[in-house]
C-alpha cells in the first residue's frame, strides 16, 4: 500500500480542456471558475506555449525543499508521495515560497489569517485507494496515476516507442532528487517554462552542507575565544603587576 | 543636565514624532487588512523590504558583538569607553528587528511556534533561536546600565561574574547567525542573480558584518563624541578605521576571488541592470571606503571618518538590499517595489529606534561605567 505513488503527464496527450482543475476545485471544495495561474483557490493550473499545454501544479519532491525550509515544520513529506502542509503550525514567514523551485506555494495574501496553498496530491483520496481527482477527470490519459516506479517505466517506454516524436528525457526523474509529478512532451522542456538549470541533487543538501558547520563554529570557536581571553587577560595581569612593581621601586627610591 | 530638562520642539523630534505616528497609523492598518492590501508582496516575490530592514538591523547590530569581542574577550581595554553605546545599539537593533519580524509575519499570533515546533534542518529556525537567545545575551549586557542609574550593586555582581560564559557565547550566537543570513539564499541557486548567489554567501556575510559593525561604531561615537565630550582618542578612531579597512580588503578578496572562480565575470562585464547595481554596491560601498581608509589624513579627520564609514554603512545595505530584492528580480515578470505602507512602517521603526537611543542615551549611564561594573576580571 505504501509504495511511491506518482503522476505522469504526458504533454502531448492534453488537449487543455482544463477537466484537470475543474475536478481538483470540486474535490478540494474551492471557489470555481477558470483560473490560468497557480493560486490560493488554484491547486493546479495549465500554460499555453504556441498550443501546448502544460499542468503546473506542487511536483511533491522525494526531498521536498519545503519540509527542509519550515521553521515550525509546518511540511511533511509522507510515505506514499504527497506534501503536505499544516496551517495551523504556519507563522507566515514565506520561506517555503521563496525556496520552492517549482514555486507551487502560494499565499492567501488577502487573509488577515493567510495559510500556503498547493495541490495535496489529494491525500485522503490516496489512502482511500482511489486515484487523485486530476488523474480521474482527465478524459485523454494526459495525466495518469500510478507506482512511481511503474510509472518510469512506462514513461520510458513511451520515449523508446517514438524516439522521433519525445524529448529523451523524463523531467522529474531526478530533478532536485526527484519528484512524483512526472512530465514527457515532444517540445523542448526548456522552451514549455520548465526550469531546466535545477540539477539532479536535492536542494536541501545546499543549506544542509552550511549547517552541518554549526557544530564546529560553536566548539572551536568557544575554545579560540576563551583562549584568546586568557592569553589576552594574562598579559593584562602580567602588565598591571609589572606597572605596580615599578610604582613600588619609585615610591621605596622616594622613600629614601 | 537638568534631571528633568523642559520638553523644547526641535525639528528632529518633530520628524520622529510624523514618522512614528505614520508607522503606527500604517501598522494599524497591516494588521486589520492583511498583508495583500497594504504591502506589495506576491506569490513571486514573498520577501521584500522588511526582510531586507532585518538584514541591515542585525548588521548594523553587529557593533554590538565586535566590540564586546574586542573588549572584554580581547582585552583592548582603552575602547571601553563605547561599550555601552554599542551594547545599546545592538539591544535596540535586534528589538527592532524582532518587531519587523513580527510585523512581516503572516501569522503573528504564532510567533512562538519556532520555540516548541522544531525543524533542526530550517535555517529560518536556527536564526529564529539564535535572535532569541543572542537577545537574551544583550539583556544582560544592558542590565548593568538600568540596574546602575538605580543603584542596584547586588544583581549587577551577579551579572558580572557570570559574564564570561555570557560573552563568548553571544559571540558564537552573532556569528552563527550573521552568517546564516547569507545561508538562507543557498537553498534559491537558480532564483538569485549569480552576482550575489555563491556557496559562500553565509561566509561573505559574516566578513562584511564586521567592516559594518566596526563602522556603526565609529559613525556613532563620531556623534557622540560633541559638545566637548571625547570617548575615544584619535589614534583609537584610527585604529578602528583601520580594522574596518582590513575587513573590507578580505571581504573584497573573497569576493572577487569567489567571483571569478564560478565565471561570473562575464556578469559582471555586460551592462544591465544587475550588473550596475553590482559595479555601484563593489565601488561605493567597499572598493572606495577602503582606499580613503589607506590615507592616514582621512583616518585622522572628523570628516574623512564620517565619509569613510558612512560608504561602508551604505555598501553594506546596498549588499543586503541587492542580495534579498534585486538580485531576486531575475525572473520575467518578477520585479518587486515596496508600498507606501511598508515604506512607512520600516521608516516608523527606525524613527523608534533613533528616539530611544537618544533617550537612554540622555537617561541611563551609558557613558560613565563605574568600577563596579568595569569588566576587567
Amino acid at each position: 500500500m505504501n509504495q511511491k505513488k506518482a503522476m505522469l503527464i504526458d504533454i502531448t496527450q492534453c488537449i487543455g480542456c482544463n477537466a484537470c482543475q475543474d475536478g481538483c476545485k470540486v474535490e478540494n471544495k474551492l471557489a470555481t471558475g477558470e483560473e490560468k495561474r497557480l493560486s490560493p483557490t488554484a491547486y493546479t493550473a495549465l500554460s499555453e506555449h504556441d498550443g501546448v499545454f502544460v499542468r503546473h501544479m506542487c511536483q511533491h519532491c522525494e526531498v521536498p525543499t519545503c519540509v527542509s525550509v519550515c521553521p515550525v515544520a509546518a511540511f511533511t513529506k509522507t510515505a506514499e508521495g504527497p506534501v503536505l502542509y499544516d496551517a495551523n503550525k504556519c507563522i507566515g514567514c514565506r520561506y517555503c515560497m521563496q525556496a520552492c523551485p517549482f514555486r507551487a506555494p502560494r499565499y492567501e495574501w488577502a487573509s488577515t489569517k493567510p495559510r500556503v496553498q498547493k495541490c495535496i496530491f489529494c491525500a485522503p483520496r490516496l489512502a482511500k485507494g482511489l486515484q487523485p481527482a486530476c488523474a480521474e477527470a482527465c478524459p485523454t490519459g494526459a495525466t495518469k496515476f500510478g507506482i512511481r516506479s511503474e510509472l518510469l517505466e512506462e514513461a520510458a517506454g513511451r520515449i523508446e516507442a517514438e524516439p522521433d516524436k519525445y524529448v529523451a528525457r523524463i523531467y522529474g526523474s531526478d530533478t532536485v532528487g526527484g519528484t512524483s509529478i512526472l512530465y514527457i512532451t515532444h517540445v523542448p522542456f526548456e522552451k514549455l517554462g520548465f526550469d531546466t538549470r535545477l540539477d539532479k541533487f536535492p536542494m536541501p543538501l545546499l543549506t544542509n552542507n552550511a549547517m552541518s558547520k554549526i557544530p564546529n563554529v560553536v566548539t572551536v570557536g568557544s575554545v579560540l575565544l576563551a583562549g584568546i581571553w586568557w592569553i589576552t587577560n594574562r598579559r593584562a595581569e602580567v602588565q598591571q603587576y609589572e606597572a605596580s612593581q615599578k610604582q613600588n621601586g619609585h615610591s621605596q627610591n622616594e622613600d629614601k | 543636565m537638568k534631571p528633568y530638562p523642559i520638553f523644547r520642539i526641535t525639528v528632529w523630534k518633530v520628524i520622529a514624532i510624523l514618522l512614528i505616528g505614520a508607522g503606527v497609523v500604517s501598522a494599524i492598518a497591516r494588521f486589520r487588512l492583511g498583508l495583500g492590501a497594504t504591502t506589495h508582496l506576491n506569490d513571486l516575490f514573498p520577501w521584500g523590504l522588511w526582510i531586507g530592514f532585518d538584514f541591515l538591523g542585525i548588521g548594523l547590530a553587529a557593533a554590538g558583538f565586535t566590540i564586546v569581542a574586542a573588549v572584554n574577550l580581547f582585552h583592548a581595554h582603552e575602547y571601553e569607553p563605547i561599550v555601552r553605546p554599542a551594547i545599546l545599539t545592538a539591544f535596540i537593533g535586534y528589538l527592532l528587528v524582532v518587531l519587523v519580524l513580527v510585523i512581516d509575519l503572516g501569522r503573528p499570533e504564532n510567533f512562538w511556534h519556532p520555540l516548541v515546533m522544531w525543524n533542526p534542518h530550517s535555517v529560518m529556525f536556527e536564526i529564529t533561536w539564535c535572535v532569541i537567545l543572542y537577545t537574551t545575551v544583550l539583556s544582560l549586557e544592558f542590565a548593568p546600565i538600568v540596574l546602575e542609574k538605580f543603584n542596584m550593586h547586588a544583581p549587577i555582581k551577579m551579572i558580572h561574574n557570570v559574564s564570561l560564559p555570557f560573552m563568548i557565547v553571544g559571540v558564537l550566537l552573532s556569528t552563527l547567525h550573521q552568517s546564516s543570513f547569507g545561508s538562507l539564499y543557498l537553498i534559491v541557486p537558480t532564483r538569485l542573480h549569480a552576482l550575489w548567489y555563491t556557496p559562500l554567501l553565509p561566509v561573505l556575510f559574516f566578513i562584511s558584518c564586521i567592516a559594518s559593525g566596526i563602522s556603526m561604531v565609529i559613525v556613532e561615537t563620531l556623534i557622540l563624541s560633541r559638545n566637548g565630550r571625547v570617548l575615544l582618542s584619535p589614534v583609537l578612531m584610527a585604529n578602528l578605521a583601520k580594522m574596518s579597512a582590513v575587513a573590507l580588503a578580505i571581504y573584497l578578496v573573497v569576493r572577487i576571488q569567489d567571483l571569478l572562480s564560478r565565471g561570473a565575470w562575464h556578469e559582471m562585464r555586460t551592462l544591465s541592470y544587475h550588473s550596475l547595481a553590482f559595479w555601484a554596491e563593489i565601488l561605493i560601498g567597499f572598493v572606495v571606503p577602503f582606499i580613503l581608509l589607506m590615507f592616514e589624513r582621512v583616518r585622522f579627520s572628523r570628516r574623512g571618518l564620517y565619509l569613510s564609514a558612512l560608504l561602508v554603512l551604505a555598501g553594506f545595505a546596498a549588499n543586503r538590499m541587492n542580495t534579498a530584492i534585486t538580485g531576486m528580480e531575475t525572473w520575467p515578470s518578477q520585479t518587486y517595489f515596496p508600498s507606501l505602507m511598508e515604506i512607512l512602517i520600516t521608516t516608523g521603526i527606525a524613527a523608534i529606534g533613533f528616539t530611544a537611543f537618544t533617550l537612554i542615551a540622555r537617561y541611563l549611564p551609558i557613558f560613565a561605567p563605574t568600577n563596579a561594573t568595569s569588566t576587567h576580571s
